[in-house]
C-alpha cells in the first residue's frame, strides 16, 4: 500500500471492513466500459462518442475541465442519464439491458447529493443497504465500523438536518460502501472532508481496490488524483485527450518531471497558463 | 454473483414515512397544530356533512325520485372528484416521478422498475388525494345515516374510494410521464400550460356535461317522465364515478350488486399493470429527459426591461427583476398558475351559470345581495392565489437568506419590495374578476363602485397578512413549493384571511343594506349616515390593522432570524 502514514489500526480495521469486497467467480476482466457513448442535449454534445476501458483493482482518475462532460459522463456510468448513443457496460452487463446486474455493482457518491434530512443517519444507511438488498445485519456492522474510522458513529442517531457538510459527504461515502460493491463511482470524494477524513478516504480506496474493487473517481483536486490515482484519463469538449499512468501522460506531453496539473493545463489547450505557474513557483523557491 | 432481492414497495416508501414521523416528533408545537387542524378539520366535516344530510333528507321527503336523485347527487359528487383527481395526479406525478430530489438515489440503485411505480405511485396518490378522500369521510357519512345503513356500507364505502383513487393516479401519472417522453423537458413550461388548458376546459366541459343547474329547476322539464329519464341516465356508464355511485347505491337501498364493484377492482388493477408497462418501457428515458432540463438552458436570457427602472434604488430594482425571474424559470411555480386559471374559470363559469335570470323574475334585492357576497367570494380566491403565491415567499428565499442578511440590505426593503411584487399582480387578477363578475351579474353602479374600492383594500391586506404570516411560519426545508401553503402556517394564514373577509363584508353589508333600502324605497340622500361611516370607517381600520401587524412582525421575525 501506498504509505499516507495513516495508523495501522485504522489500516488494519479498512481492511478488515472490506473483507468480502472483490469480484465474484463469473467477474470479467475488466470492471468498466465506455462505448462510443455520446450525450446530446438538444443540439449540444456533452459528450461526444467517447470510449474508455476501466480494468478491475484500479483508482481510476477522470480529469477535464468545467463543462467538459465529466459529471455527465459519471451519472451516465451510475445509471441515472441514458446515453444517446453508445453503451455503458459494468462487469460484463449492459446497463440498459441489465440494469439490475449492473448497479447492483456499483456504489455511487454524487457530487451534489440529497440526503433524507428528517431521518437520521443510521435510517438513511439501513434504507439503502435495503436499495441494494443488503438489509442484514453484516452490513449494519459494516456502517457502524465505518462511521466509527470517520468518528461519525456518536452521530448516527441523530437526524442529517443536523449534519455538517463534511458529515454528510461522510455519510454518503459510506452509504456507497455498506453494499460492497465492485466499483466506486465518485465525483469530487474529498470536498468538505477535513484532513484526517480526506487521508481516510484515500485508504480505504487503496485498501478496496487491493481487494479486487475498482474505483472511478473524477476531481479537480489534482493532488489528490496523482496521489491516489493508477491511470489517468482527461477529457475536452466530451472526448478523450490524453489517457494512461503518470509515466505516459509525462511521455504523450513531453515533458519528463511535469506534474499533474502542467500536464493537465497543457493538454486542455491552457499552455500559457502552465508558463505562468511554473514562472509563479520559480520565483517562490 | 446471485441475483439479490429488490427493495419492495414498502421498503421505499421508509424513508418518506419515517421522515414525516421524525419531523412529528421534533416538533414542539406539534400539539397546538394537531389541535387546530383537528378543530378545523371537524368543523369543515360537520358543515359538509350537515349540508349533504339536509339534501339527503330532502331528496328521500319526495316520494318515488328520492333515491334517483340521491343516486344522481353521489354520482356528480364523485365525477367532480375524479376531474379533481386526475388533474392533481397529473402534476403531483411530474415531481414525485420526475423532478424529487431523491430520484436520483433510486434510480441508480438496482430496484426493480414495478416496486419503484408502485412506490411512486402510492406517494402520487397520497400527495395528490388526501383532500378528496377527506371530503369522502363526511359525504358517504351522511349518506349512511340518512339510508340507516349499517357497518357493511362503511366498510364497502372504504373498499370503493381505494380502485377509485388508485383509477385517476395511474392515468394522471401515465399522461404525464408520455408528456415528458414526447416533450424536451426544457419544455416543461409548455407542457403545463397544455395540461392547465386541457384542465381548464375539462372543467368547464365537466359542468356543461352535468348541468347541474337543471336538477335544481325541474319546470324546465316538459313532464315528470322526462326528469325521470334524465335521473336514470347516469352521467357516463364508462366512468368509474358511475361504477361506485351504483356498487354503493346498491348497497344503500337494499340489494347489493357485486358486478359495478367488481368492475371498479378489475379496472384499477388492469391500469396498475397497463401503468407499470408503460413505466418500464418509458421512466427511463423520461427520466433523462427531465435532467437534462436542470442542466441546460439554452439561448441568451432575456434581460428584463425592469433593470432599467431609474425611479427604484439599485437593491430594489434588482430585488424585483429577481423575484420576477425567479417566478417565470421555476417549473412548479407553473403548474400552481394553472391550478390558479382553473380557480377562476370554475368562479366565473358558477357566476354565469347562476340561475338569476330563469324563470320568475329575480328581484333587484337579491341581485345586489349576490353582487355583495361575491366580493367575498372574489376575496376568497385571492386569498387562495396570495397562499400559493404570496405565503411562500420568505421560505423560498430559505437558503439564500444568507446574502440577503450578510448584504448591506434593510429587511424592511426587502419586505417592501415582495409586498408590491405580490400585490399588483394580485390587483390585476383581483380587479378584473370582480368588475366581469359584477357586468355577469348585472350589479348597479354603486354596488360595481363599492365591491371595486373593496377590492382593493381586501387585496392588499391579503398580500400583507399572506406575507407576513409566511415569514412567521417559514419552512426552508421543503424541496416542493407546494407542500408551503398546505403547511401548518399556511392554514393559519387561510383561517386569518377568511376571518378577516368575513369581518369586512359584514362590516359593509350593514350600511350598503341601508342605502340599498332606502334606494327602494325610492328615498334620495335621506340614507342614515352613521351606519355608513361606522361601517365603512371599521372596514378601513381593520383593513389597515391587517397591513400594518402583519408585515412588522415579519420584519421583526425575518430581523430576528440566525
Amino acid at each position: 500500500m501506498r504509505d499516507y502514514g495513516m495508523s495501522e489500526p485504522v489500516q488494519e480495521q479498512l481492511r478488515r471492513l472490506m473483507d468480502g469486497v472483490g469480484p465474484g467467480e463469473d467477474a470479467t476482466p475488466e470492471m468498466l466500459s465506455l462505448n462510443g457513448i455520446v450525450k446530446r442535449y438538444g443540439e449540444f454534445s456533452a459528450v461526444n462518442g467517447l470510449d474508455l476501458t476501466v480494468p478491475r483493482g484500479e483508482i481510476f482518475g477522470f480529469l477535464g475541465p468545467n463543462g467538459a462532460g465529466k459529471t455527465t459522463t459519471i451519472r451516465m456510468v451510475a445509471g441515472v442519464l441514458e446515453p444517446t448513443e453508445g453503451s455503458v457496460v459494468i462487469g460484463g452487463y449492459d446497463l440498459a439491458t441489465h440494469p439490475m446486474e449492473a448497479k447492483s455493482r456499483i456504489g455511487y457518491i454524487p457530487d451534489r447529493p440529497y440526503l433524507y434530512e428528517k431521518l437520521s443517519g443510521g435510517e438513511f444507511l439501513r434504507f439503502v443497504s435495503g436499495l441494494w438488498g443488503k438489509d442484514e445485519p453484516a452490513s449494519e456492522d459494516r456502517a457502524d465500523g465505518l462511521l466509527e474510522i470517520f468518528h461519525l458513529l456518536e452521530w448516527k442517531h441523530e437526524l442529517i438536518e443536523s449534519y455538517s457538510h463534511g458529515m454528510r459527504q461522510k455519510l454518503l461515502i459510506t452509504s456507497a460502501l455498506i453494499h460492497q460493491p465492485e466499483l466506486i463511482v465518485v465525483d469530487e470524494p474529498m470536498v468538505g472532508l477535513d484532513p484526517r477524513s480526506a487521508r481516510i478516504l484515500k485508504d480505504l480506496f487503496r485498501v478496496f481496490v487491493e481487494r479486487g474493487g475498482t474505483v472511478f473517481l473524477s476531481s479537480h483536486t489534482l493532488e489528490v488524483v496523482e496521489a491516489v490515482c493508477d491511470r489517468i484519463a482527461i477529457i475536452r469538449e466530451g472526448g478523450v485527450i490524453a489517457q494512461g499512468t503518470m509515466d505516459d501522460l509525462r511521455t504523450q506531453v513531453d515533458s519528463g518531471g511535469a506534474d499533474l496539473e502542467e500536464i493537465f493545463l497543457k493538454v486542455t489547450g491552457n499552455e500559457d497558463m502552465a508558463e505562468v505557474v511554473a514562472g509563479l513557483q520559480e520565483s517562490r523557491f | 454473483m446471485s441475483t439479490r432481492p429488490s427493495a419492495s414497495v414498502l421498503w421505499l416508501l421508509g424513508p418518506k414515512v419515517r421522515s414525516k414521523f421524525n419531523r412529528n416528533k421534533t416538533d414542539e408545537r406539534r400539539r397546538f397544530k394537531w389541535g387546530l387542524l383537528g378543530f378545523v378539520g371537524l368543523f369543515f366535516w360537520t358543515f359538509i356533512f350537515g349540508v349533504i344530510f339536509r339534501m339527503l333528507l330532502y331528496f328521500r321527503g319526495t316520494q318515488g325520485i328520492g333515491d334517483l336523485l340521491a343516486a344522481k347527487l353521489l354520482g356528480i359528487a364523485l365525477l367532480t372528484f375524479l376531474m379533481i383527481l386526475l388533474l392533481s395526479n397529473v402534476i403531483t406525478a411530474l415531481s414525485t416521478f420526475f423532478l424529487s430530489d431523491d430520484m436520483e438515489l433510486l434510480v441508480a440503485a438496482p430496484v426493480d422498475s414495478v416496486q419503484l411505480y408502485g412506490a411512486r405511485l402510492v406517494e402520487t396518490i397520497v400527495d395528490s388525494s388526501w383532500m378528496v378522500a377527506l371530503l369522502a369521510i363526511p359525504l358517504l357519512a351522511a349518506y349512511g345515516v340518512v339510508y340507516a345503513a349499517s357497518w357493511p356500507f362503511y366498510a364497502l364505502a372504504v373498499a370503493t374510494i381505494v380502485p377509485y383513487l388508485v383509477l385517476p393516479a395511474v392515468v394522471g401519472s401515465a399522461f404525464t410521464l408520455m408528456l415528458v417522453n414526447v416533450f424536451p423537458a426544457r419544455r416543461t413550461r409548455d407542457l403545463l400550460a397544455l395540461i392547465g388548458l386541457f384542465a381548464a376546459a375539462g372543467v368547464v366541459a365537466l359542468f356543461r356535461f352535468l348541468r347541474p343547474e337543471r336538477l335544481v329547476r325541474p319546470e324546465e322539464f316538459r313532464d315528470l317522465v322526462d326528469f325521470m329519464a334524465v335521473l336514470r341516465t347516469p352521467t357516463s356508464p364508462w366512468l368509474p364515478n358511475e361504477w361506485a355511485a351504483q356498487s354503493l347505491m346498491s348497497q344503500l337501498t337494499g340489494g347489493f350488486d357485486p358486478f359495478p364493484f367488481a368492475l371498479l377492482w378489475t379496472t384499477a388493477a388492469a391500469f396498475f399493470v397497463i401503468g407499470s408497462w408503460l413505466h418500464l418501457r418509458l421512466f427511463p428515458t423520461g427520466f433523462t429527459r427531465a435532467q437534462e432540463g436542470a442542466e441546460l438552458r439554452k439561448g441568451r436570457p432575456r434581460s428584463t426591461k425592469l433593470e432599467q427602472l431609474k425611479w427604484a434604488a439599485p437593491a430594489t430594482r434588482q430585488l424585483v427583476s429577481k423575484e420576477i425571474r425567479v417566478f417565470f424559470r421555476d417549473t412548479t411555480q407553473w403548474s400552481q398558475l394553472i391550478l390558479l386559471a382553473v380557480l377562476v374559470v370554475v368562479y366565473v363559469y358558477n357566476i354565469k351559470v347562476l340561475p338569476l335570470y330563469t324563470g320568475e323574475q329575480v328581484s333587484f334585492f337579491l341581485i345586489n345581495v349576490v353582487s355583495f357576497l361575491n366580493l367575498g367570494l372574489a376575496g376568497f380566491v385571492v386569498a387562495a392565489i396570495a397562499a400559493r403565491f404570496v405565503f411562500p415567499g420568505m421560505s423560498l428565499e430559505g437558503r439564500m437568506m444568507w446574502l440577503l442578511r450578510s448584504s448591506p440590505l434593510d429587511v424592511r426593503s426587502l419586505f417592501v419590495t415582495k409586498y408590491w411584487v405580490g400585490t399588483i399582480p394580485l390587483l390585476l387578477i383581483a380587479l378584473p374578476l370582480i368588475v366581469v363578475t359584477n357586468v355577469i351579474l348585472e350589479a348597479t353602479p354603486l354596488i360595481l363602485g363599492i365591491t371595486t374600492v373593496s377590492m382593493v383594500g381586501v387585496t392588499l391586506a391579503m398580500t400583507a397578512l399572506a406575507l407576513g404570516l409566511g415569514a412567521l411560519y417559514p419552512n426552508f426545508e421543503t424541496e416542493n413549493v407546494a407542500e408551503i401553503p398546505t403547511s401548518f402556517g399556511g392554514l393559519v394564514f387561510m383561517m386569518s384571511a377568511v376571518s378577516y373577509l368575513a369581518v369586512v363584508v359584514m362590516l359593509l353589508a350593514w350600511p350598503v343594506n341601508g342605502l340599498l333600502q332606502a334606494r327602494f324605497a325610492g328615498q334620495t340622500g335621506g340614507a342614515d349616515l352613521v351606519p355608513l361611516v361606522l361601517g365603512a370607517g371599521g372596514a378601513l381600520l381593520v383593513t389597515l390593522a391587517c397591513v400594518i401587524v402583519p408585515l412588522k412582525a415579519g420584519i421583526r421575525r425575518v430581523r430576528s432570524l440566525q
